[in-house]
């Protein structure tokens, strides 16, 4: 069949189909998906563009749309890596040890509020919320006994730490030299991601300039020193969780990247040197092959941005690798069962967009953090769709769908419109600092509330299909003598310490951060002597100062 | 009531998620309210003390890190303490039912959860606030 009688079928098709509204008609003029791009009633090769198979190219080539290597999951799954942390070091150290059991393929590590915005536990600051979120870490004995029995050589570890992220990975490398791996065969990820902080997360410290400098120099520190680490994850996923659209996801976080990248080449990096170790992290959410084509468009997108804008030369440079987590905002607190089912979905469009990591959220999330059986489901669903479902057997298997194809185009047209917009504002720094990513978040997060409440957004067991009577199930709780033992700890590490070598540490920390010498060693002195968190983040304070939102 | 009902939206603790403070304040001011937004992490101490410089009628307090236990009766504590009582707390986040008792007990009236509409907490704020100005 020649293309041209294919269309005169389609048309005719189309017709008919008209004329058959009346009998059957749609249940919505308009459908759409999350980003509000408009969802045709089929898609077929008159409706695609021709140059498909050369805009999409190959797996493993530029620009990267089928996936970043050529065998994809045939010859490697992809690292299954759940979130976990709460209360003590020790706690957590246990939890860690049960997930590497069940066949979890590397750690993931969650930090209390007061590490993650650099406060002791004995802070006033920290008051109520020491162990809630993450573990407690106030010093490098904390991380000790967190990474006991873990070879970290063999185990690669993200952390989700950000303003203070370069002295959680200092503390991570003096591990490494006690338990005698050399900071070279360290594998793993900092978020170390300011930008969506101050956009969406909320866990800043330092105004951006100086923030932007503890980054660069992480960059150059670990190009020479460890060079198998990730030294950025740029997250979309917090902004997608404070409300933003999959389109609004990739511009921002993409354009989050683009400021990196200029930051690192005016601190006076060569592209290829720090842009291979700069990693993603995307959230999946409920369109599905919205976010299946988010995933192949963001690919391609950056692809083009570092080759095109940036002139790098490495294809590793052009490579977004990224990891996924499931959308935490998406989980219902009502009838909770029900989200292993959203988690699945959601999953399955983030292995089918080409992720190399992933995080399946537990099912009773939107009530608590999750007890350890939540998370073995959670684990588990991860494990039906590498080994059961065959998902994995062909890679992209999506790729030349009219559909997605279709999607991904437009989302990459779109999240290109937005970059250029910021752009002009100056790049994302200037953006964050207008408040012009936060508002328009802030936006689309209120028009989701007003579709959600007006049932036009269907929530299924919030808003449709309700139980008269819900059902508590057990959940975790935090032990609540956990910050008195905590409080315990920190007192005694103070006075077993030399105290001395701490204020050297932190005096000449203090003078690095007034000139421009790199932090990175200054911050692994300091982690050795025992200096804690909120006691290297205090100096830095005191040179820096705090950012004030607008 | 001659004057709007005036709110504060408040985020005690370190926790960062604002999406729902941020949406539960512009629709309290769809209903016709007066609200005022704090920011991020503010101590119970500084809740309070704008809440009685602002000469609020409702603290609406926004948690979802786990710490409401320790947060939201130090707000009501401190509200006692300074002879303030009279001012309106009700809370939302992510709170299990378990707690609920305990944080009513301590002087919260209401502990809003996930899948609340914004309906439902402007109608519980209208009808609490008309019920303490009708006591003698």
């Amino acid at each position: 069949m020649t293309a041209k009688s294919f269309e005169e079928l389609y048309r005719e098709w189309e017709e008919k189909t008209r004329q058959l509204l009346d009998q059957y008609p749609e249940e919505k003029d308009r459908f759409e998906t999350l980003s509000g791009i408009e969802v045709e009633r089929l898609y077929t090769p008159v409706t695609g563009s021709d140059d498909t198979a050369e805009k999409i190219g190959l797996p493993g080539e530029f620009p990267y749309t089928r996936g970043i290597r050529p065998t994809m999951y045939r010859s490697r799954h992809w690292t299954m890596r759940q979130y976990a942390g709460f209360g003590s070091a020790a706690e957590t150290n246990k939890r860690f040890r049960y997930l590497l059991d069940q066949g979890q393929t590397g750690l993931s590590v969650a930090f209390d509020l007061p590490t993650q915005i650099g406060y002791d536990s004995d802070d006033s600051m920290a008051s109520g919320e020491v162990g809630k979120v993450g573990v407690a870490i106030d010093s490098l004995e904390d991380m000790e006994i967190l990474l006991q029995g873990i070879p970290l050589d063999r185990v690669s570890t993200s952390m989700t730490i950000n303003a203070p992220a370069s002295i959680l990975l200092a503390m991570y490398i003096a591990v490494g030299e006690k338990q005698g791996v050399p900071a070279d065969r360290l594998t793993g990820t900092i978020q170390n991601d300011i930008l969506k902080e101050y956009i969406a997360r909320g866990t800043y410290i330092f105004p951006p300039k100086p923030s932007m400098r503890l980054i660069t120099d992480i960059f150059a520190y670990c190009a020479e020193k460890v060079p198998k680490w990730n030294t950025i994850s740029i997250s979309g996923y917090h902004i997608r969780e404070a409300g933003s659209t999959a389109v609004q996801e990739v511009a921002f976080t993409l354009a989050d990247g683009i400021a990196y990248v200029n930051a690192a080449l005016e601190a006076g990096l060569e592209v290829d040197r720090f842009a291979p170790r700069l990693s993603f992290f995307f959230n999946a959410h409920n369109h599905f092959f919205e976010e299946v084509a988010k995933f192949r468009a963001a690919r391609r997108l950056w692809a083009h941005l570092m080759k095109e804008r940036f002139g790098a030369k490495s294809p590793r440079s052009m490579k977004l690798r990224f990891h996924t987590q499931t959308g935490g905002s998406t989980l219902t607190a009502q009838q909770p069962d029900n989200n292993v089912v959203r988690v699945t979905l959601q999953a399955l469009s983030a292995v089918l967009g080409g992720t190399q990591s992933l995080h399946t959220n537990a099912r009773d999330e939107a009530l608590a953090l999750p007890t350890e059986d939540s998370a073995r489901v959670a684990l588990r669903t991860q494990q039906i769709l590498a080994y059961e479902s065959g998902v994995t057997h062909t890679v992209d298997p999506l790729g030349g769908s009219y559909f997605v194809e279709r999607l991904t185009d437009e989302i990459e047209k779109r999240a290109r419109e937005y970059i250029e917009r910021i752009d002009e504002m100056g790049g994302a720094v200037a953006a964050v600092e207008e408040g012009y990513m936060q508002r328009e978040i802030h936006q689309t997060a209120l028009e989701t509330q007003k579709k959600i409440e007006s049932g036009e957004e269907v929530v299924v067991g919030v808003n449709r299909f309700r139980l008269e009577k819900e059902q508590q199930p057990q959940l975790y709780q935090v032990d609540p003598t956990l910050t008195r033992r905590q409080l315990e700890r920190l007192k005694a590490l103070r006075q077993r310490r030399n105290g001395e070598r701490v204020e050297q540490a932190l005096a000449s920390l203090k003078r690095g951060a007034e000139g421009d010498a790199n932090l990175m060693p200054l911050i692994l002195e300091a982690v050795r002597s025992y200096a804690t968190v909120g006691e290297i983040c205090h100096s830095l304070r005191d040179v820096f100062g705090e950012y004030q939102p607008i | 009531m001659n004057r709007p009902i005036r709110v504060l939206v408040a985020k005690p603790g370190l926790d960062g998620h604002d999406r729902g403070a941020l949406i539960i304040a512009q629709a309290l001011r769809d209903e016709g309210m007066e609200v005022i937004y704090t920011g991020l992490r503010q101590s119970p101490p500084q809740i309070v003390a704008t809440a009685i410089q602002e000469d609020v009628d409702v603290i609406g307090l926004s948690c979802l890190s786990g710490a409401h236990n320790d947060l939201f009766p130090e707000v009501t504590r401190l509200l006692k303490e300074q002879g303030a009582e009279d001012i309106l707390v009700v809370g939302g986040g992510v709170i299990p039912q378990s707690d609920i008792p305990f944080l009513e007990k301590n002087g919260v009236a209401r502990i809003f959860t996930s899948g609340t509409t914004t309906k439902e907490t402007a109608d519980f704020i209208r009808s609490a606030v008309k019920e303490r100005e009708g006591r003698p």
